[in-house]
């Protein structure tokens, strides 16, 4: 079994409400019983209420994997990053560390990495992961490229992220403006004195004549 | 790679030397040696070598290469000594005991146990004397005792028939109930974990399971076929038992089973994680707040940069700094060189930061008018 290669994830942060749903949802995942991978973190909690829903973004060529001295983690031929194969981690916490997007977690009970596989008992089979099935607010959607672009007129997907000198490509896309000039990527790492920014949002999600969010995926 | 890949197979063949050096030694001159096993001997003699040359390639790797380097120079520095307790710990709880498998789960822990301390004592039983190591003989003048002899040295003597002689010689047989009765909890949860279902892959995780199956059921029908079939059919039981066990010998280096070998380095990481944090945390540099053992996150950087990684943050220069300050009075990210100075929970704020930025930046002229992200 293997995810489809026409079925993507698609993260807009900026959709984010901070519902909890997805932390709730992802506990409920098959292939880490009971235990949340996704991150929602505060952008700065002292300040705002901005919340950032974090899942494993796949990397082409991922970081985790390449420092792991245990050679524990493995990206599947469809481009999911898996979890760290239980024989071999031998719980150094380097891929905690070495990660970009700051998304393993390590287990220190367990000897054991765990993080974000794209649940892929469900992915595998086409249906959505169990944190896109429930937000809300699609902050986190996965589906079709043709899908996300024709309910977000003002969006466009991008998979490719500067972290300093370091560019990243990844398998799971980012929601950033569509408008001209298009940002070629999101170079995270020219945030690093960014404060959240009061704003009003609208989320477009009930609306008659769009595509139903929450169907399965047909494949 | 090239040049890895020689050191590798020198220090495979040096091994497999060894062990074979020790097999005449041990069998003096293989004066002891059971010729009917020799299939299995070359079985074990490519084993040590592919176990060896794979084990020397993974070292070979950056990071597996510098916690190699970590873990033995804690394990030769005094601190060895201060930590020896906990290294004992370590190694009865975690390595004997398998508590971190058992708080995966009970049964887990129950079928990886099982399945361990049988194929611990089986291999305990029959590498000895497969290489001629170990061998019984009967004491002169007393036919009911028998003598063990290790190495060529008397090590013990006990009664044929006895309670003690009927556990040592049905020995294979006890490792085989150990290791069904684990491969049969292992098959129940691949079978019914929707999970391991998903993710398993027949090689790595499920032949494993197929060949320890084969091995323990094809070893006990020889001791069926003796015991109460008059040895039928035991020439034949003895080839597929020999196929099933040497098949396993020669995949031993390339697939789950070489966990074995490179699990233990779990005991040297935690030791220089110990002293690691002894030395010092390493401070986000834009929270402030501690993250991890400042000699970790130095080693990870230095890994990083032989792997070709590039996070280096040059590119934050003068303007993002002056630009970054206002408003605030201070620049939080002033000194960060490094992306690795960065904790895990800035990582996923800052990834929130840039996105949000991107679009106050969009939609500035016209923020009045239409929200970011909406359809």
């Amino acid at each position: 079994m293997a995810v489809p290669g026409h079925l993507e994830f698609f993260v807009d942060p900026s959709r984010c409400i901070g519902c909890q749903s997805c932390v709730q949802a992802c506990s409920e995942c098959d292939t880490h019983h009971g235990e949340a991978m996704i991150h929602l973190e505060y952008a700065d909690r002292a300040t705002s209420i901005q919340t950032v829903p974090v899942i494993c973004m796949h990397c082409e060529q991922p970081t985790c994997a390449e420092v792991c001295p245990a050679d524990a983690i493995k990206r599947t031929s469809d481009g999911v990053v898996q979890s760290a194969r239980k024989p071999r981690c031998i719980a150094c916490g380097n891929c905690v560390l070495a990660c970009p997007f700051g998304v393993p977690e390590l287990y220190n009970d367990q000897l054991l990495m765990m993080k974000c596989d794209m649940c892929y008992d469900r992915s595998s089979v086409g249906k959505k992961p169990m944190c896109a099935t429930v937000c809300p607010s699609q902050a986190l959607f996965f589906g079709t490229r043709e899908e996300i672009l024709s309910i977000r007129p003002q969006s466009m997907p991008t998979n490719r992220f500067r972290f300093g000198d370091q560019t990243i490509t990844t398998r799971v896309n980012v929601m950033v403006p569509r408008k001209k000039p298009r940002p070629l990527l999101l170079d995270v790492t020219s945030a690093m004195n960014e404060r959240p920014q009061n704003r009003t949002l609208r989320l477009g999600v009930v609306d008659q004549g769009e595509p139903d969010p929450f169907a399965e995926v047909k494949i | 790679m090239a040049h890895e890949r020689v050191r590798a197979i020198v220090v495979g063949v040096i091994v497999a030397g060894c062990l074979a050096v020790l097999i005449v030694l041990g069998s003096r001159s293989l004066t002891h040696f059971d010729a009917a096993l020799v299939g299995y001997t070359f079985a074990t003699l490519f084993a040590a070598f592919g176990i060896a040359y794979r084990y020397a390639m993974w070292l070979q790797r950056p990071p597996s290469r510098m916690y190699w380097r970590r873990g033995w120079q804690v394990l030769v520095s005094s601190a060895a000594l201060q930590r020896i307790a906990s290294g004992i710990r370590r190694a009865v709880v975690d390595v004997a005991g398998n508590r971190f498998i058992f708080q995966r789960g009970f049964l887990r822990g129950a079928a990886h146990m099982s399945i361990m301390w049988g194929c611990i004592l089986a291999a305990a039983i029959t590498f000895p004397l497969v290489w001629g190591w170990i061998h019984f003989e009967t004491m002169p003048g007393h036919l009911n005792t028998y003598r063990t002899v290790v190495f060529g040295f008397p090590a013990g003597e006990f009664q044929i028939g006895g309670i003690l002689s009927f556990l040592i010689f049905h020995g294979l047989v006890w490792a085989s109930i150990l290791v069904l009765a684990g491969v049969m909890l292992a098959f129940r949860r691949r079978m019914i974990d929707h999970g391991a279902a998903a993710t398993q892959q027949f090689g790595e995780d499920v032949l494993p399971l197929v060949l320890l199956c084969a091995i323990s059921i094809t070893g006990m029908m020889l001791t069926v076929s003796y015991t109460w079939m008059r040895g039928y059919a035991y020439g034949f039981l003895a080839i597929l038992h020999a196929i099933t066990v040497i098949f396993t010998l020669l995949w031993l280096p390339f697939g789950k089973f070489f966990h074995i070998f490179q699990r233990p380095a779990q005991l040297g990481v935690a030791l220089y994680k110990e002293e690691a944090e002894q030395a010092g945390q390493a401070k986000c540099k834009r929270c402030k707040k501690p993250y991890a053992s400042a000699a970790v996150v130095r080693d990870l950087t230095t890994v990083e940069r032989e792997l070709g990684f590039r996070y280096e943050m040059t590119a934050l220069g003068p303007k993002s700094a002056d630009k970054e300050g206002k408003g605030t009075g201070k620049n939080r990210s002033s000194r960060a060189d490094h992306y690795q100075q960065i904790c895990p929970p800035c990582r996923r704020a800052l990834f929130g930061l840039a996105q949000s930025a991107l679009w106050s930046q969009a939609i500035e002229p016209e923020r009045e008018t239409r929200e970011p992200g909406a359809a």
